[in-house]
């Protein structure tokens, strides 16, 4: 723990536009479980997590009281875009879950590719926000600093 | 999902960006682009325009240029061979839209650029060309269905 004592990534936001379709498609695709889904009246407080880990994601509808209308219809074009940031998961068979969700009509950004640390892949969720997967190798950072050397020697 | 008519646009349009983010290498061509996006091929141009800024064609190249410099950081493969990699047809055209969009040529840039170690998808982001800036005189040989198929496709592609 440093000495400002923070210890874990609790929650991350991703902004989606259709709550419903992201909890489908989060839990559905991406086998995520719901944490909390309370509708407040004024917001609908929706998290969901990979079971098993405490980290959760906030499905963040755009356009609460925080933004203005322009401000949210800026937010909603940029997501669309697909110009706001993105997840990192990890998988234990990267090559299935790519099978999976390819199957399932999940939109592809890029197959498999094998890396010095590992294989990974590329998606979108229905708005445009980019997720990537990926199974790690069991080689240490030196070795994969050692991988990226060789290659270039 | 009820999107507006410019956030549905937007959605159509970066599956046209990410179809040239995957298949840099190939000769792709606008009709196809135009079909992902669901515009004619006259549209599509202008459009594309409109939602990021640059036109396909520009954005393709910034792509092509972006992996020959991880192929150039990061493998030991010919300069020629890496301008095939990259969907270029002819090492002239690939050295100058390369120096032109860089700053310098393939064999200065390899020379001065050790591999580094972070995720690739991360390093295509943050290592792509911002814009033609170097010159205005961007060659303009290399545009969409030069790219030759059929050639090996390398492990590295991110």
């Amino acid at each position: 723990m440093t000495a400002n004592h923070i210890s874990s990534l609790h929650i991350r936001s991703v902004p989606v536009l259709d709550q419903d379709e992201a909890l489908d498609f989060y839990t559905t695709h991406l086998g995520f479980e719901v944490r909390d889904d309370i509708d407040m009246g004024f917001m609908r407080w929706l998290t969901v997590g990979v079971p098993g880990q405490d980290t959760s994601i906030l499905l963040e509808l755009v356009g609460g009281p925080q933004h203005d209308e322009a401000t949210a219809t800026q937010v909603r074009e940029l997501v669309t875009k697909g110009a706001l940031g993105g997840i990192f998961l990890i998988s234990t068979n990267v090559h299935a879950t790519y099978a999976a969700l390819r199957d399932a009509g999940v939109e592809i950004t890029q197959e498999p590719v094998t890396q010095p640390y590992g294989t990974d892949f590329g998606i979108r969720d229905p708005f445009g926000n980019q997720i990537r997967i990926n199974q790690f190798n069991t080689a240490s950072a030196d070795e994969i600093q050692d991988a990226y050397q060789e290659t270039s020697s | 999902m009820g999107l507006s008519a410019q956030e549905d646009t937007n959605r159509r349009m970066l599956r046209a960006r990410d179809e040239m983010d995957r298949r840099y290498a190939e000769p792709l061509d606008v009709p196809t682009l135009a079909a992902i996006a669901h515009l004619s091929p006259s549209q599509f141009g202008r459009v594309f325009r409109s939602v990021y800024g640059e036109t396909p064609h520009r954005y393709l190249q910034r792509r092509r240029v972006e992996r020959a410099m991880t192929l150039l950081r990061q493998t030991d493969r010919s300069i020629t061979d890496v301008a095939w990699d990259v969907g270029f047809a002819s090492l002239g055209t690939f050295s100058r839209t390369f120096s032109t969009v860089v700053g310098c040529s393939p064999t200065q840039f390899r020379a001065q650029h050790p591999p580094v170690a972070v995720p690739s998808c991360f390093l295509a982001t943050w290592t792509r060309p911002r814009d033609f800036s170097a010159s205005a005189a961007v060659p303009r040989d290399s545009a969409f269905g030069e790219a030759r198929g059929g050639r090996r496709r390398i492990a590295s592609s991110s």
